[in-house]
């Protein structure tokens, strides 16, 4: 059998319930991790990651569906016999051994001892970058620096894979991104297989490969940051994903994916379908605030708008501007700080079809797509 | 107005204070009464007026029948401990990975032999075992002060168990621990001085247990508590008063190891966390 060519971790059909009758916090579960591969599970909070994540480490079971791992099922394969490194929110280190003593664990239930049990130790503490603190206690050392021993000891023991459960949520901004960028080194320089879950957008579009958006428990959208971010599947993803303008319209003509609609206002512009509607269709069209251009005349290339500022809010490193349309509606745009505009001022806003997206009205949460 | 309050407040602080230390020397008194006795010269239970004296420890470790009731006490409380401890700990291990609606059920009939009354569970023991031949032997004595002492250890056990994070569990699963060593390896260092601190309850619940005693144990399994209750009926001595002291000394110093242990065992799951400064 060509082996190679499946997938390291393979998810078919998994569904889970945790009690009959209960919805489902995983449903329709198909999905497959390559070798090598950073894939993060995105989701907002109770969407299902964490429960994908445990049955693949064996805490839980499926309540449908089968889990594979290089082709063969896990579904008898306990826990300790599973070989993923798994890290946890809230490092789960065992505060009655020294640093060292939790990564020699995982070797010493493996019959590693001695001499080639601590110069692995040591590699693994040079690899986070914590020579030295091997004798210190779990309780000795800051949020980052247990993350970091949490992670040498999902390490150590060369796992085929390596799960982690919102790894830093736990650790301020500013270490965080910090230990993000380690994190990204170390999986390059050994080639790992990550599966990550966050509920962070931005942590999601720097680490991965591929991410998948989850939502009810299902997988909305599968692809890499730029896909995801730049051609959101559906409204959910969408909105979940950096901010959006979500306008009201209806469906004038499709052809292929390009539409014209008619916003709430009667205006009527050109945009991309995300799907096929028939004429008359309630859908909402999906608009960045970053990719509205705006001008004193109107805009060549684009759909094309005419509105006034409402009102300005300053960013820092750039403004938003809430703009009125003529004809009803309203939406954000964003512009550099040094632009001079200021409320009451009339201007000409407009997009390329290729950055607003058109989804069905109904859909936000539940279309049980995926890709498109 | 204000002064006026104040003084009353001065006032009802007084009368708390005052109100306290009669609860106190009310429930400390009596107890501390028998040091005194035990430390008189004379020949009778009264308060020492001359000297004091060492006499009636002297005689306590001279009498054959005082040493052997010390001697019986002690191996029944070890063997009791030995028995209570680590069915207790298993018990509590079992319950702390209960998810069922079963569970206050069960924790109900654990400790079910603390709140019935013990006498009840006195003759209920003594007609279990009397057809069984397990009365008039330490045999008999050492199951029923197990059954006693277990849920002590259940309790104190689940307790630290309960405040454990299930993650360190899972994450020794994940790092390739089999369930034995899980437990060996992380569950009992972290739960140890909660299973040591319910081992001193179990050894003391079956050191200083009477009722059962008096109705399972033979003439051969004289406890020292059994000596006491007839020494005070037959020939009332200071000797008796001595036992009692070396009864509350050795009690204090297990109560006090026991809560030893407790804090331990809490500073040791929850681990003071370090501020958050650089990585
Ligand atoms: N042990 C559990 N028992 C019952 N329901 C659970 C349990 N764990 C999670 N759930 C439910 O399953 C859903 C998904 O939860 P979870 O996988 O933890 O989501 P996420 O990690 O994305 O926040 C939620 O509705 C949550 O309430
Ligand atoms: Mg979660």
């Amino acid at each position: 059998m060509a082996v190679s060519a499946s997938p390291l971790v393979e998810f078919r059909g998994v569904e889970k319930r945790y009690a009959a009758g209960a919805a489902a916090a995983v449903a329709g579960l198909d999905l497959a991790v390559e070798r090598g591969e950073f894939l993060t599970l995105l989701g907002p909070s109770g969407s299902g990651k964490t429960t994908t994540l445990m049955m693949l480490a064996g805490f839980e079971t499926p309540s449908e569906g089968d889990i594979y791992l290089d082709g063969r099922s896990l579904a008898d394969r306990p826990p300790h016999k599973r070989n993923m490194g798994v890290v946890f929110q809230n490092y789960a280190l065992f505060p009655h051994m020294s640093v060292a003593g939790n990564i020699a664990f995982p070797l010493r239930v493996r019959g590693i001892r001695g001499a080639d049990a601590a110069a692995k130790v040591e590699a693994a503490l040079a690899l986070v970058r914590l020579e030295g603190l091997g004798d210190r206690r779990p309780d000795a050392l800051s949020g980052g620096q247990r993350q970091r021993v949490a992670l040498a000891r999902a390490l150590v023991f060369e796992p085929d894979l390596v799960l982690m459960d919102e790894p830093l949520g736990a650790l301020d901004r500013q270490l965080r991104e910090h230990l993000q960028i380690e994190i990204k080194r170390i999986q390059r320089a050994l080639g790992l297989t990550i599966l990550y879950v966050t509920h962070d957008q931005s942590e999601a579009l720097t680490l991965s490969d591929r991410i998948a958006v989850f939502a009810d428990g299902r997988v909305q959208q599968l692809g890499p940051p730029d896909t995801i971010y730049e051609r959101p599947a559906n409204a959910f993803v969408a909105g979940f994903m950096g901010e959006n303008n979500r306008l009201a319209a209806t469906v004038i003509t499709q052809q292929g994916d390009q539409c014209a609609i008619r916003l709430a206002g009667g205006q009527i512009v050109r945009a991309t379908a995300a799907a096929t509607f028939t004429p008359g269709t309630a859908v909402v069209a999906a608009i960045r605030p970053e990719h509205i251009e705006m001008g004193e005349q109107p805009l060549p290339c684009c759909n094309a708008l005419d509105g006034r500022v409402d009102q300005l809010v300053y960013h820092g490193d750039h403004r938003r501007i809430h703009v009125g349309l003529d004809g009803g509606g309203s939406l954000i745009a964003r512009v550099s700080a040094d632009r001079d505009v200021k409320p009451g001022d009339r201007l000409a806003i407009g997009w390329c079809t290729d950055r607003c997206f058109v989804f069905p009205a109904a859909d936000g949460s539940n279309p049980g797509g995926e890709g498109s | 107005m204000i002064a006026v309050r104040s003084r009353s407040g001065r006032l009802g602080r007084a009368a708390l204070i005052a109100f306290c230390a009669l609860v106190f020397a009310f429930l400390v008194l009596p107890i501390l009464a028998v040091v005194p006795l035990s430390l008189n010269p004379g020949g009778f239970l009264v308060f020492p007026e001359g000297g004091l004296s060492l006499r009636w420890y002297r005689t306590l470790a001279d009498s054959p029948q005082w040493t052997h009731a010390f001697g019986n006490s002690f191996k029944i409380a070890v063997a009791t401990t030995a028995i209570a401890t680590p069915l207790g700990t298993l018990a509590a291990i079992g319950l702390s990975h209960m998810r069922s609606r079963a569970k206050p059920v069960i924790v109900a009939l654990i400790s079910a032999p603390l709140v019935m009354p013990i006498v009840v569970v006195a003759v209920a023991f003594y007609f279990l075992f009397a057809p069984l031949g397990l009365v008039n032997g330490p045999v008999g004595l050492v199951i029923a002060h197990s059954a006693l002492a277990l849920p002590f250890v259940v309790i104190v056990v689940h307790a630290s168990l309960s405040g454990l994070d299930p993650d360190l569990l899972r994450a020794a699963a994940s790092l390739g621990a089999p369930p034995l060593t899980q437990l060996v390896r992380v569950l009992a260092p972290l739960a140890a001085p909660g299973i040591a601190a319910g081992a001193v309850f179990a050894f003391m619940t079956s050191f200083d247990e009477t009722t059962v005693a008096l109705f399972i144990a033979g003439p051969e399994q004289r406890t020292l508590p059994i000596q006491m209750f007839e020494g005070v009926r037959e020939q009332i001595s200071p000797a008796i008063a001595a036992a009692a002291t070396l009864l509350i000394v050795a009690s204090t110093l297990l109560l006090g190891t026991a809560e030893l242990l407790r804090r331990r065992g809490e500073r040791l799951r929850t681990g003071s966390a370090a501020p958050d400064v650089g990585a």
